[in-house]
């Protein structure tokens, strides 16, 4: 009797472990959208360059939160980020520096910058260097607005990248790769491959080899950057990528990549050339 | 007066007499708990929305005390029963007295 009673227990436990061990999640089935009026594409073919490392399809980090999470991303009244948004749209009404002048000045709306997002970062014409989006604004505030740069990861011009990043929701990621892009691609892509720190992780371990899967109570994405700035819960406020890569770097006891530096906006152009075709969805919402 | 202290509101513009409406509030607010210490160490004072009301028609719906745990920007999401036309009122007061204020019609039939 006692005996039976063990080896049921025993088994049970093991199962338990076995159970723990491969816990794996797909991502859900759903349709995002928003306000009940832009229907946002969270799952399109894979681009050709990722010769099928992804699969068949490239999928939204909105797929594999919880249902509570994607909820609030439906409606603009429930994202906590629509309050970034309005502060923006106050600062770009706002005159500052020394030319007199607010974004509103030059561009009018900020619906003019619909198409900005999706292909960014981009080769800037004059410098040929690649650039962020942050690195635009600032050109823009120092050099045509005599105003001082905002720092990268501050209020004003994450709410800012929030705001311009919001008006191209619903069309689909297509950022140049080729061209004068394509040695900054070539090296993002390295970096990507590249392990990294004391736990020798690259993006691709987490990213490609085990997107689905946990770790430990996390549910790995495919790390795409369509949503991005993204609105997290953890920190009550919103992340830049260049920010969201240094946290993953210094997850694996590395050096992270600075923010604006050349090589996280290289880094940039690659993971967003993985998710062309998925729709811009900033400010997303997640966990 | 808290600077850009805005309050938000969604109510269904029509319902079915004695439906049960979803009614979602926002407003932005610091919330300072009183608790928190700036970078040179010294107290952050208290700063808090510390009562909420929604009222229609005249009548007391909803009154809520909030305390300094409740954290920035409060969203209050409830239902209300409503017998008929009307305008729901909602007022938050904050603690250094400023009273801030929206309304909005509902059709019922």
């Amino acid at each position: 009797m006692t005996t039976k009673t063990l080896k049921g227990g025993m088994a049970s436990a093991a199962l338990a472990l076995a159970l723990c061990g491969g816990a794996s999640a797909e991502p859900v089935d759903d349709t995002l959208i928003l306000n009940g009026e832009i229907e946002m594409i969270t799952r399109a073919p894979a681009p050709e360059h990722l010769e099928g490392r992804l699969g068949p399809d490239v999928i939204s980090g909105w797929l594999y939160r919880e249902d509570e999470t994607r909820d609030v991303q439906r409606d603009d009244f429930e994202n906590p980020a629509s309050l970034m948004l309005e502060a923006a749209a106050v600062a770009w009404d706002t005159v500052e520096g020394s030319e007199g002048k607010a974004c509103a000045s030059c561009h009018e709306s900020v619906d003019s910058m619909a198409g900005v997002r999706p292909a960014m970062p981009k080769i800037n014409a004059t410098t040929g260097e690649l650039w962020s989006m942050e690195q635009y604004i600032n050109d823009c505030r120092v050099n045509r607005m005599g105003a001082e740069a905002w720092e990268w990861d501050k209020d004003p011009m994450k709410n800012m990248t929030a705001l311009i990043s919001s008006v191209s929701r619903g069309m689909p990621v297509n950022v140049q790769i080729d061209g004068p892009a394509a040695p900054y691609w070539e090296q993002g892509k390295e970096i990507y491959y590249t392990r990294y720190g004391q736990l020798e992780l690259s993006c691709a371990n987490c990213h490609e080899d085990n997107n689905g899967n946990h770790i430990r109570a996390d549910h790995l994405s495919q790390g795409q950057t369509n949503g991005f700035p993204v609105y997290r819960f953890n920190t009550s406020g919103l992340v830049s990528i260049h920010n969201r890569f240094r946290g993953c770097i210094r997850d694996t006891r590395a050096e992270p990549f600075a923010v604006g530096s050349p090589e996280a906006t290289a880094l940039e152009l690659y993971v967003a050339s993985r998710g062309m075709g998925l729709s811009v969805e900033s400010p997303s919402v997640r966990q | 007066m808290a600077e850009d202290v805005k309050p938000r509101v969604r109510v269904p513009k029509t319902a079915a007499a004695g439906e049960t409406i979803v009614i979602k509030t926002l407003i932005n607010h610091v919330m300072e708990s009183g608790q928190r210490k700036d970078s040179s160490g010294n107290p952050i004072p208290r700063q808090i929305i510390n009562r909420f009301t929604c009222e229609f028609n005249g009548q007391m719906v909803l009154d809520v005390t909030l305390e300094p745990a409740i954290s920035t920007n409060p969203y209050f999401e409830f239902e209300a029963v409503v017998p008929e036309s009307g305008e729901f009122k909602f007022t938050w007061y904050d603690d250094d007295g400023s009273v801030y204020e929206t309304t909005e019609a509902i059709t019922v039939g």
